[in-house]
């Protein structure tokens, strides 16, 4: 018991909680991006498999130009294309979205592995750590969040960028407005249809450069499907963030201490080595459950401000198809 | 008409063609070679000549979880629900087997019908856990399922290494192998049990009949379709998705049983082989029709069985296997959905010339 203690005693230094943050830009990334995808109504279930392609995109552009900076466009690019995909099958086939996304899931998946087969074990690209001057010697928060790399800070603004745009602008309404009542929007006079691949797209090249992010930042270089799972719990940690940007950095954040945890307690408990790194992956699924429980729902009722912070609605017109009449 | 229903076929048909023949060249090779080091792996060249029967057995064997799982994902596809928790139904399918073939002891016939039993009830009530979650908790069965499938997968690898670790060294290998009475009879020289693939034809015109003869099938369609209004008409609708859900978990179940009883001859850490994530993609390119699933899913066993030759015979990956059924499955929806749309289209376009 002492070793679950320390272990998570463990978890408060700073080194620690530092390693957290750096580790979390790809998951930031990916998890704006499907939240302003499912916001525009589209569901992207590609992420596992989209992700994981742009990943590979992006090290084997880094890798022959040798230009770390051009993986980045490169995966965002492969994002893009797979989410445009979805958009026309969903909008001008009406194919659904789930099937043709869970389809994606599953081709990108296997050609990640069959073109980056030539590419596994090479020598790795990185991004270069850069530390911003004066923040990074602020006590704690210094090296906990100034401290890493160009990346890590883009990730912290493109949080910051997704909750100014959607609550805080006049264009980041009109995005809830085609999620929530696209016929009103219709009304409205905005084309609903192309604000749906404009924010697909976009959404789609947020989870490319999540991707880049991992093979190029989180876990350099590239090995067979390394990104395996982090997409689903991309999709789970937008429920879990209820759409909203902000709640969704905190699950990221969640997810990323669940992970160290998990690791710091291996010496502990070694006949449990193989199981406890995968353990965070049901973990959060479980913490999602937690916070959909409907009886759990109708008693926050009664605790409005508890109720604010916890609730959990998806946007009305999520994964519906909106056709003019 | 006959020119539009034709198109319907041959516009998917040539869009499928197609882009098999694209990705095979962008691969670096001639589009019929690694066709041929597949039938030739997974079923012989000619087919079914003699001196195949192991590759043939290997083949069946896999077209039986596939199809199980298949049959099964039908009845939650009908019920408007998916089911991406069958790779865990598969593995505790998997494990309650393992379970029973390792620690009972009966006479063979007594002791693989246990077997098959405890699978069925273990993908049973894994399945009916997802229902749960999704209609007393209000959880997405997509993300209640995925759960489940980590929690599934997590509890396999601690079994392995923990309390059934193989004799002498623990290793992610597996455990020791079963015990003979357990396994699944099978013919000589092969892996083919006609037990196993009795049970997955039964299963498939077992839902083939309750969609197209039964009440149940009619209301479990209806709850797929609009699940208020069948409520409002009376139909238990929380009910009907339990009942797919633990109707789809026995099947993987069963699916699960035969990967370890029947094939891997003990428990391995990947032992739903992803057969529960294939199964989904054959369903889609089935269109939820259960014969359709027959020829598909044994096209995909037939893949998965020859798919390792690639890469000793022609030095290409063997994931060229998963890209080509990808590929298929995808460019099938496209198609379709475009055949579709232009049909649509000349709607539209016939309805306002004549008017």
């Amino acid at each position: 018991m002492s070793g679950l203690f320390n272990a998570f005693v463990d978890m408060f230094d700073t080194a620690t909680i530092a390693s957290i943050v750096a580790g979390a830009s790809a998951l930031l990334f990916a998890t704006m991006g499907e939240t302003i995808s499912e916001k525009a109504g589209v569901i992207n279930l590609s992420v596992d498999g989209s992700m994981m392609l742009a990943a590979l995109a992006g090290f084997v552009v880094a890798f022959e130009t040798d230009t770390v900076w051009l993986g980045f466009p490169a995966a965002a690019a492969v994002g893009v294309a797979v989410a445009l995909l979805i958009a026309f099958a969903n909008i001008k086939l009406s194919l659904n979205q789930v099937a043709v996304g869970f389809v994606l899931f599953a081709l990108c998946t296997e050609l990640s592995r069959f073109l980056g087969n030539g590419y596994v074990g090479r020598p790795p690209v990185g991004v270069p750590a850069w530390g911003i001057p004066g923040l990074k010697s602020i006590p704690f928060l210094g090296p906990v969040m100034f401290d890493h790399n160009v990346v890590v800070y883009l990730a912290y603004l493109t949080v910051i960028a997704t909750y100014l745009f959607m609550y805080r602008t006049r264009r980041g309404l009109e995005l809830q407005g085609i999620g929530e009542r696209p016929e009103a929007a219709h009304s409205r006079g905005i084309a609903v249809n192309k604000m749906r691949y404009l924010y697909t797209a976009l959404g789609g090249a947020l989870i490319g450069i999540g991707g880049a992010a991992f093979s190029l930042d989180v876990k350099l270089g590239w090995a067979d499907r390394p990104t395996r799972n982090l997409g689903w719990i991309v999709l789970a940690i937008v429920i879990f963030g209820g759409w909203h940007p902000l709640r969704a950095a905190f699950g990221v954040l969640l997810f990323g201490a669940l992970q160290a945890y998990a690791i710091k307690l291996v010496p502990e408990f070694p006949s449990l080595s193989q199981v406890l790194p995968s353990i965070p992956f049901p973990a959060m699924i479980l913490v999602l459950v937690i916070v959909n429980w409907k009886a759990l729902l109708k008693w926050l009722d009664r605790y409005p401000f508890l109720r604010a912070i916890l609730r959990s609605d998806p946007p009305t017109a999520i994964g519906t198809r909106f056709e003019i009449n | 008409m006959t020119w539009t229903r034709l198109s319907n076929v041959l516009l998917p048909a040539t869009v499928v063609f197609v882009s098999v023949v694209t990705l095979l060249l962008l691969a670096g090779t001639n589009p019929w070679d690694p066709l041929r080091v597949i039938v030739e792996g997974s079923i012989g060249w000619p087919p079914f000549e003699e001196g195949s029967a192991r590759k043939v057995g290997d083949t069946f064997m896999l077209w039986v979880p596939i199809a199980l799982a298949s049959a099964g994902l039908i009845v939650t596809f009908n019920a408007g629900m998916w089911n991406i928790g069958i790779e865990g139904q598969i593995i505790m399918g998997a494990i309650a087997a393992a379970w029973v073939a390792r620690e009972v002891s009966a006479p063979r016939p007594l002791l693989v019908f246990l077997t098959i039993l405890a699978g069925a009830v273990g993908g049973m009530l894994w399945g009916l856990l997802v229902g749960l979650l999704r209609t007393a908790g209000g959880v997405n069965e997509i993300f209640g399922g995925l759960g489940l499938d980590f929690v599934a997968l997590s509890l396999t690898t601690y079994l392995i290494i923990g309390p059934w670790a193989r004799s002498g060294v623990a290793s992610t290998s597996g455990t020791d192998p079963f015990p003979d009475e357990a396994l699944l009879p099978s013919l000589a020289n092969s892996k083919l049990s006609l037990l196993a693939v009795g049970i997955t034809v039964l299963a498939l015109v077992g839902v083939w009949i309750l969609f197209r003869g039964t009440l149940y099938g009619l209301r479990l369609k209806a709850v797929g379709r609009n699940r208020p209004s069948s409520f409002l008409l009376g139909i238990p609708t929380n009910r009907y998705l339990l009942g797919a859900f633990m109707i789809c978990g026995a099947l993987a179940g069963i699916a699960g049983t035969s990967q370890a009883t029947g094939f891997h001859f003990k428990l391995i850490p990947a032992i739903s082989g992803g057969f529960g994530f294939l199964a989904i993609l054959v369903v889609l390119l089935a269109r939820f029709r259960p014969i359709w699933v027959v020829p598909i899913s044994f096209f995909f066993a037939m893949v998965a069985v020859g798919s390792p030759g690639l890469s000793l015979r022609l030095d290409l990956h063997g994931s060229l296997g998963g890209v080509l059924q990808g590929v298929l499955v995808l460019s099938a929806m496209l198609g379709l959905g475009w055949a579709a749309y232009l049909a649509r289209r000349r709607l539209i376009a016939g309805g306002t010339s004549s008017t």
